[in-house]
């Protein structure tokens, strides 16, 4: 009896995680048909890939946040690595490696690494604090990578990489070209993103959160953001799981960087400042802490909704941030009103009822 | 079930928003089929085109007092274009980018479903480099009223400025302080968050090291929300400068002003076109800026009549708010269009790409040029860089006087 009722379980929860891959690659199949017909405007078309840039971030995130259970507001600090050590080794490689999607592949794999990079230093000591402290310092550290950025100039030439934190220290052979000037941000790059690998990186994304979560190592997690003292009662180590977590978040977080430093020909460290940290979190908060599919809903209405043709229709468009930031409060309100909370409860209580009397009748 | 239900409404919204979008965009794009259509019946019966400016520029954010300006310039110009009936009409559609390049490529391209033929803009540097790779591949001609660093041209022959270039300024800073001996020793105050700032600052102190300008002291400071400048101040009043030059924006210049007046440090003041609006600014004491150099192409408070028309005009469309440069440039690059689009042949038959090339090929002929109301005789290179005369004005009695 148990061992069927843990079947069950798990079933549910691999349930759940096919129920997202397959959102994920109906949209993709629906928004591919469109765009064959050329059914779908430019504007939602630019917005392809920063929107699964958004969705892979909020799902990272929602690793730290929501699963974790601890606060981070330093996320765009990781995505801004990534970024621009993609758009470094894309420039870099691009005569060496003639094929965009392997250029894009391999600066994917080195912004996610070199934001696991930025997850282990910053996690290590970090992850020892708790709370509102932890929050402090992965806020800190978004602002301090923002600042480095700014004051980093990098090039390369026939010799390799130069680096230098003032325009006049970086000196380069005549065909060398200057691929990060400092607050300018990196100027001239070749845009190889394409949808196609933002689809590919939410899959991936996805597989190794979901997994994580339904892993060994993830009930571990969960059970550090349940009741830590209760977790390290029972022997698990709370540093090394902390750690995983949070550095797999970064890692995701990297790789969603590098795709969206390749989708404009320009980019500058400001991009992810505090705000951009903060709006990811909002994705994560208003889909739901801890819950997947929400972060994804959320994040892709919710960058898709400024931009949208009516709100830039020229009776909205003065409004546009406005009704923006209401529409966010309204649904935020929403979501924590108690009378439609039942109101959606009893809905899917019924579902359910409904659904184990069809089950009963079965048998 | 519930998941069921779930993934429904899930797809269902994903479908509602790109249906929604597409039926506005197809709306707009039949609107955008019948209005050409109706410019090119009416190219043949009474010889009207209408032309449509899609501007782009923040409209919200911190930049939001640029962007305005930019807007509203041009709004004026706009009207007065069409109010004269002439054979060119302008239809003109601004949107907000918050001063962030992913925002503005998202405006770009809702300017691209509306069917523009031309894009004015973007206000901010970092904006306009994204924008202007976009409308370098798409093929639209583009002019920025205020995009200043040389990256916004560079390698992109459709794009255009109305303002100088950073480095241009800096020099040309440089070269004024120098054969007017405004200053022996000089301290310079950047920000180096910011493209703008350090693209003026670093042009002036490798020009200043050419021409035998001593710079004495080189502060920086990390971005302009910055409230404390007593350090950087107090450095240069310990290198003895006696002129400070400021290629910053007003609002942290205005700090500036004001702690350096508290320390009893009082050197000449020496600020690039992002000083101005100062004395319009909100709670500015105006009387600290007496002595402020600065260069503007612009002086609301000149007398010409171009001038007192547009500061009426556009009073009316602000409210009340007196135009600065951002203002003035955008007004004369709708002029500078329009004078373009006069040297055209068939404008009715052009599509985006066709008129593109014919406007490159306009702003570049070699009698070429504009008298507008931030320079007379301008005019520009392959480059898409623009040549006039820089224009020095010095605050006195809380007003511009033109040196």
């Amino acid at each position: 009896m148990t061992a069927m009722k843990q079947a069950r379980r798990l079933r549910k929860a691999t349930v759940n995680s096919f129920i997202n891959y397959a959102i994920v690659i109906v949209a993709f199949i629906i928004l591919q048909i469109l765009l064959g017909q050329d059914m779908i405007s430019n504007s939602i078309q630019s917005m392809l890939v920063p929107v699964c840039c958004y969705i892979v971030m909020a799902v990272s995130l929602n690793l730290t946040v929501g699963i974790l259970g601890e606060l981070s507001l330093g996320h765009a600090g990781f995505m801004s690595l990534g970024a621009f050590s993609g758009i470094i080794v894309s420039t870099a490689l691009k005569d060496v490696v003639e094929a965009e999607p392997l250029r894009l592949l391999l600066a994917m794999l080195v912004g996610a690494v070199m934001g696991g990079i930025g997850g282990v230093i910053v996690g290590l000591p970090v992850l020892r604090l708790r709370g509102d402290y932890l929050a402090i310092v992965t806020l800190a550290f978004g602002e301090i990578i923002k600042n480095v950025i700014m004051v980093l100039y990098v090039g390369i030439d026939g010799d390799g990489l130069h680096m230098a934190t003032k325009e006049a220290n970086l000196t380069l052979a005549e065909d060398g070209i200057a691929i990060i000037k400092g607050p300018m941000g990196a100027v001239g790059v070749t845009k190889i993103a394409s949808f196609t690998a933002g689809f590919i990186l939410i899959l991936v994304t996805l597989f190794v959160v979901q997994n994580l979560v339904d892993s060994r190592a993830g009930r571990a997690i969960l059970s550090l953001r349940d009741n830590r003292i209760a977790a390290e009662s029972c022997g698990i180590n709370v540093t090394k799981y902390k750690l995983m977590a949070f550095v797999v978040s970064a890692v995701l977080a990297g790789a969603a960087g590098a795709l969206y430093g390749l989708n404009y020909s320009s980019t500058v460290a400001s991009k992810f400042d505090f705000n951009t940290s903060i709006l990811v979190l909002v994705y994560v908060v208003l889909g739901g802490l801890g819950s997947i599919r929400g972060s994804i809903i959320a994040a892709a209405i919710l960058t898709m909704l400024p931009e949208m043709s009516f709100m830039r229709s020229s009776s909205l468009k003065d409004y546009r941030m406005l009704l923006y930031a209401v529409i966010l409060i309204l649904v935020m309100l929403a979501s924590n009103n108690p009378v439609l909370r039942n109101a959606f409860g009893s809905v899917s209580k019924k579902f359910k009822s409904s659904k184990k009397q069809e089950g009963g009748a079965a048998q | 079930m519930k998941k069921f239900i779930a993934m429904l409404m899930a797809a269902a919204m994903m479908m509602a928003m790109v249906a929604c979008g597409n039926t506005a965009s197809n709306n707009g794009g039949n609107n955008g089929s019948n209005n050409s259509g109706s410019a090119d019946e009416g190219g043949s019966t009474d010889g009207t085109v209408v032309i449509r400016i899609g501007g782009i520029g923040p409209l919200t954010g911190g930049n939001a007092v640029y962007g305005v300006a930019t807007q509203l310039g041009a709004q004026v110009a706009v009207d007065e274009i069409n109010a004269l009936g002439g054979p060119i009409q302008f239809e003109y559609n601004f949107q907000d980018d918050t001063g962030v390049a992913e925002t503005a490529v998202s405006a770009y391209n809702t300017l691209k479903d509306w069917e523009a033929d031309i894009i004015y803009g973007c206000t901010t540097t970092a904006p306009c480099v994204t924008v202007a790779a976009e409308t370098f591949a798409d093929r639209y001609f583009q002019l920025t009223p205020s995009a200043s660093s040389t990256d916004v041209t560079e390698g992109k022959d459709n794009v255009f400025q109305m303002c100088f270039t950073d480095p241009n300024q800096g020099v040309t800073a440089a070269d004024y302080i120098s054969a007017n001996s405004l200053g022996t020793k000089i301290g310079v105050i950047y920000n180096n968050g910011d493209a703008y700032s350090t693209g003026i600052a670093e042009a002036f102190i490798a020009h200043a090291a050419e021409i035998g300008l001593e710079v004495v002291a080189t502060e920086t400071y990390p971005s302009d929300s910055n409230t404390d400048y007593n350090v950087q101040l107090n450095a240069c009043k310990d290198a003895g400068a006696d002129l400070v030059f400021l290629p910053i924006y007003y609002t942290p210049a205005s700090l500036i002003l004001a702690q350096a007046s508290a320390m009893g440090y009082a050197p000449t003041f020496f600020g690039a076109d992002g000083m101005d609006g100062i004395l319009t600014m909100e709670g500015f004491d105006a009387s600290l800026a007496e002595g402020l150099m600065l260069m503007t192409p612009f002086n609301a408070d000149a007398t010409d009549d171009a001038t007192v028309n547009f500061v009426e005009s556009y009073k009316k469309l602000s409210g009340d708010v007196i135009p600065n440069q951002f203002a003035a440039d955008g007004y004369d690059c709708i002029y500078a269009i329009y004078a373009a689009l006069q040297n055209i042949d068939g404008l009715a038959d052009m599509d985006h790409e066709a008129l593109c090339e014919a406007l490159i090929a306009a702003f570049t002929a070699e009698d070429f040029s504009v008298d507008g109301l931030t320079g007379s005789g301008m005019s520009w290179s392959t480059n898409g860089e623009i040549s006039k005369d820089p224009v020095v004005v010095v605050i006195q009695d809380g007003a511009y006087v033109t040196m």
